[in-house]
C-alpha cells in the first residue's frame, strides 16, 4: 500500500483541477457531492495507510516515498517525496477526516451561494496543500504546502470579496502570514547552508553532529521557525489576522482557521523536534509565547460579543496550549491536543455556522438566547463541543489539556500556573457562549421566531464531530496513552536525557492531583459561567465596573490592532505615499522622461540630415569616400 | 604599346565625369548611366593594372563588377519603373518621401 501513498494527494488534486476547469458545467449539485467524495477517498487512503503502518513493527513505521526528483543543481538536490510516518499520518487523518465532515457540511451551508464551484475548488485545493505540508519529506516541499495553505486561506477569507471587510481581512491574513513565511524561508536557507540538505531524515541526523547544543546556528534556525509558526498558528505577535479571518464562510473558519491550517505551526515545531532539542532557549521561547498567548487570548475571548470571534480567540488560546506543550518537550501532548482540538473546535465553528444559518447570519450573542428550544441538535452538539473545550472531565479536551499541563508542570510550575489560570478562563468563556446563546430567555423575539434547525446535511457532521469530541480523548488516557506509544518513535531522537528523567518522574502521584485539579477547575469555570450568565446576569456588568479601565482595555483587545496600525501600517502608508507622490513622480518619472526626452532631442536634430535630396546623399557618400581615401593615404 | 598611365588617366576622367553626372543631373536615367560609367571606369583600372602586373586577379574582379552591375541595373531599373508609375516623373528632386 505504501507505494500508493500518492493517492492521498491525487484525489484533492483531481478535485481542484476538475472543479476549476469544469465547475460551471458540472453544476452546483454535482460539485456538492463530488467535492466531499474526493476528500472521502483521500480519507480512505489515509485510513488504509494508517492500518498498513499499524501492521508494521513500531520502529519500521517511517517510510519515505520518492515520487520524482524535483531539482538537482550542483550539490543541491530536492525530491518530491512523501514521508509516511506516525506523525504525518496522524495529521493526514485529521486533515482529511475533519476536512471531509466540513466538506459535507459546506454542501448544505453554501447551498444558496452562486459561487459553489469556486468554493469547493478552493476547499479541495486547501486539503491538497495541507496534505503536501504534512506529508512532505523535506523542508522545501513543506514550504510549498505552507505557502499553498496560506493562499487557500487568503482566497477563502476573501471569498465574499464584495464585502470590503472580507477583502481587507483576506489581505491582512496574507500580509501578516507573509512576515512569518519570510522566517521559514530564511530558516530553510540556513539549514541548507549549515547542513547541505533539506530532507528531514538527513537534517535530523546531521544537525546533532554539526551543531552544538545552543549554538548560534541552531538557535537562529529555530527562532526563525518560531517566527514562521507564530504567523501561521496565530500566536503573539502575529495573531492579529485570525480574528479578522472570521469574515470568511463559517465552514472555512472551521476547517482552516481552527482545525487544520493553524496547527501547521505546531506541526512544524513538532516535526523539527530534533532542532528544538538542540536549542533549549528557542524551545523555552516557544513555551513562553504559547502560554502568554493562551492567557492573553482567553481574556479577550471572555469579553467579545461576536460568536465567531469568541471562537477565534479561543482557537488562538488553544494553539497557545499546543505551543506550550511542544515548547516544554511534550510533543505527544501537543499533537494529542491538536487532534482533539480539531474535533471540538471544528464542531463549535460548525455549530456557530448552524446558529448563523438559523438566525439569518446574526453573530451577536447579545441578541440570541433560548435557542436550544429551536435548535436542539445544534444545542446538544455545541454543548458537547464547549464542554470538551472547557475540559470537563471525560471529554476529549480534558485529557489532552491535562496532558499539556502535566508536561508544563514537569518543566516549570510557573508555566503550569498560567496554563491552569487559562484553563479556568477557557471553561468560563466556553459556557458563557452556551448559556448566552442557548439558555436564558430570547432577547430578540424576531430573531427567535425565525430561527429553525439546519438540514440533516449540516446536522449529521455536527453529530459525528460531537461523537469525536467526546471520544477522541480516549486515545490519550494518562499512562495508557495509545497516541503516546504511537507517536513516541517519531520524537525519540529529540527527547534527550532531561526528558527521559521527566518521563521517569511521570509516574508520580502529583499527576493524579493535577488531573483532579484541572477537572475541578473546568467544572468550577462552568459553574461560574452559570452563575454569571444564567442565574444573576448582573454579575458581568458589576465585574466590568469594578475592573474599571482594565475591562475596557481587554474589551478593546488590548488595542493591539490599533498599536500595530500606529507602529507599522501608518508609517508604511506615509512612506509609501511619499514614494508614490514625490519619489515616483520626480525621480523615477524624471529619469525615464529625461532619457526619453534626450533621445527625442537627438532625433529632432538628426532628422534635419534627411533632406530627401538624392544628390545631397550622393555628395555626402562621395565626400566620405574621399575623406576615407585621404585618411588611408596620410595615416 | 600604350603605357599603363594613359589607361589610368582615362579611367580617372571617366570616373570624375560619372561622379559629377550623378551629383549634378536630375534625371534618374542619366544618373543611372553615370553610375554605370563610374563602374566601368573602375573596371578599366582593374584591367589595366592586371595587364601591368601580369596578374589575373584584376581581370576576375572586372567580371565580378560586371555581374554586380547587371544585378544593380535590374534592381535600379525596377525602382525607376515604380517611381515613374507612381509619380509620373523621372526627376530625382520630386522623389523625397523620406524627407525627415
Amino acid at each position: 500500500m505504501l507505494d500508493y501513498a500518492w493517492l492521498l494527494l491525487v484525489f484533492p488534486a483531481l478535485g481542484t483541477l476538475i472543479f476549476a476547469l469544469f465547475g460551471r458545467k458540472l453544476g452546483r449539485r454535482a460539485i456538492s457531492v463530488l467535492a466531499p467524495a474526493m476528500i472521502a477517498l483521500s480519507f480512505g487512503a489515509a485510513v488504509w495507510l494508517f492500518i498498513t503502518l499499524l501492521g508494521m513493527p513500531p520502529e519500521e513505521r517511517s517510510h519515505e516515498i520518492v515520487l520524482w526528483s524535483w531539482m538537482t543543481t550542483g550539490g543541491f538536490h530536492v525530491d518530491i517525496a512523501l514521508l509516511i510516518d506516525q506523525l504525518s499520518i496522524t495529521m493526514a487523518l485529521v486533515v482529511t477526516g475533519i476536512g471531509f465532515l466540513i466538506h459535507v457540511y459546506s454542501a448544505g451551508y453554501m447551498h444558496d451561494d452562486p459561487r459553489v464551484p469556486r468554493f469547493f475548488t478552493y476547499m479541495n485545493f486547501f486539503i491538497l496543500m495541507m496534505l503536501t505540508l504534512v506529508l512532505a519529506n523535506n523542508y522545501l516541499l513543506l514550504y510549498v504546502g505552507w505557502e499553498g495553505v496560506g493562499l487557500a486561506s487568503y482566497l477563502l477569507i476573501g471569498f465574499w470579496f464584495e464585502k470590503p471587510s472580507a477583502a481587507d481581512a483576506g489581505k491582512k491574513a496574507f500580509l501578516v502570514n507573509r512576515i512569518g513565511d519570510v522566517g521559514l524561508a530564511l530558516a530553510i536557507m540556513f539549514i541548507w547552508t549549515g547542513l547541505g540538505t533539506l530532507q528531514f531524515s538527513q537534517v535530523f541526523q546531521l544537525a546533532p553532529e554539526k551543531w552544538a547544543v545552543g549554538s548560534t546556528a541552531v538557535v537562529v534556525v529555530t527562532m526563525l521557525m518560531l517566527l514562521a509558526a507564530t504567523g501561521k498558528s496565530a500566536q503573539i505577535p502575529l495573531f492579529v489576522w485570525l480574528p479578522d479571518a472570521m469574515e470568511g464562510p463559517t465552514p472555512v473558519s472551521a476547517l482552516i482557521h481552527a482545525a487544520t491550517m493553524v496547527t501547521a505551526g505546531v506541526y512544524l515545531v513538532a516535526r523539527s523536534a530534533v532542532l528544538f532539542g538542540l536549542a533549549p532557549s528557542s524551545a523555552a521561547w516557544v513555551a513562553g509565547i504559547g502560554v502568554a498567548t493562551a492567557l492573553f487570548a482567553a481574556t479577550i475571548a471572555l469579553t467579545q460579543t461576536d460568536l465567531k470571534r469568541i471562537l477565534a480567540y479561543s482557537t488562538i488560546s488553544q494553539l497557545g496550549f499546543m505551543f506550550l506543550a511542544v515548547g516544554v518537550g511534550g510533543y505527544v501532548a501537543g499533537i494529542f491536543h491538536l487532534v482533539t482540538h480539531a474535533f471540538f473546535k471544528a464542531l463549535l465553528f460548525l455549530g456557530a455556522g448552524s446558529v448563523m444559518h438559523a438566525t439569518g447570519g446574526e453573530l451577536d450573542i447579545r441578541k440570541m438566547g433560548n435557542l436550544r428550544a429551536k435548535l436542539p441538535t445544534t444545542y446538544w452538539t455545541f454543548l458537547i463541543g464547549a464542554a470538551a473545550l472547557a475540559g470537563i472531565p471525560l471529554l476529549s479536551g480534558f485529557f489532552s489539556k491535562d496532558e499539556i499541563l502535566w508536561n508544563a508542570w514537569l518543566k516549570s510550575p510557573i508555566l503550569w500556573v498560567v496554563g491552569f489560570l487559562t484553563a479556568a478562563l477557557t471553561a468560563i468563556y466556553s459556557f458563557r457562549m452556551v448559556f448566552t446563546v442557548f439558555w436564558g430567555k430570547e432577547r430578540d423575539p424576531k430573531l427567535f421566531s425565525h430561527a429553525h434547525e439546519s438540514p440533516p446535511v449540516m446536522t449529521i457532521p455536527l453529530v459525528l464531530l460531537a461523537i469525536g469530541s467526546a471520544l477522541a480523548g480516549y486515545i490519550g488516557l494518562p499512562r495508557l496513552s495509545l497516541i503516546g506509544h504511537w507517536l513516541e518513535p517519531v520524537f525519540a531522537a529529540a527527547l534527550n536525557n532531561a526528558e527521559a528523567a521527566a518521563e521517569a518522574m511521570a509516574h508520580s502521584p502529583i499527576e493524579w492531583v493535577l488531573l483532579a485539579l484541572s477537572g475541578l477547575v473546568a467544572i468550577g469555570g462552568a459553574y461560574v459561567a452559570y452563575r454569571a450568565y444564567v442565574v444573576n446576569t448582573d454579575i458581568p456588568r458589576r465585574v466590568r465596573e469594578s475592573l474599571g479601565w482594565l475591562a475596557k482595555v481587554v474589551e478593546r483587545k488590548y488595542y493591539v490592532d490599533e498599536a500595530y496600525y500606529a507602529a507599522f501600517v501608518k508609517p508604511t502608508r506615509v512612506v509609501a505615499g511619499w514614494f508614490a507622490a514625490t519619489f515616483d513622480k520626480r525621480v523615477i518619472d524624471g529619469v525615464v522622461n529625461g532619457i526619453g526626452g534626450g533621445f527625442g532631442w537627438v532625433g529632432v536634430q538628426a532628422r534635419k540630415l534627411q533632406t530627401g535630396m538624392v544628390g545631397l546623399y550622393a555628395l555626402s557618400i562621395m565626400l566620405g569616400a574621399v575623406a576615407l581615401l585621404i585618411w588611408l593615404v596620410i595615416r | 604599346m600604350i603605357p599603363t598611365t594613359y589607361y589610368l588617366i582615362l579611367s580617372a576622367i571617366l570616373f570624375v565625369i560619372g561622379a559629377l553626372g550623378v551629383l549634378v543631373r536630375r534625371n534618374v536615367l542619366i544618373i543611372f548611366m553615370c553610375v554605370e560609367m563610374m563602374l566601368n571606369a573602375v573596371n578599366l583600372t582593374f584591367a589595366a593594372l592586371a595587364y601591368h602586373f601580369l596578374q589575373v586577379n584584376g581581370q576576375i574582379f572586372v567580371l565580378m563588377a560586371m555581374v554586380v552591375a547587371a544585378a544593380e541595373v535590374a534592381v535600379g531599373l525596377a525602382i525607376v519603373m515604380k517611381v515613374v508609375r507612381n509619380k509620373d516623373t523621372t526627376n530625382i528632386e520630386d522623389v523625397n518621401l523620406l524627407k525627415g
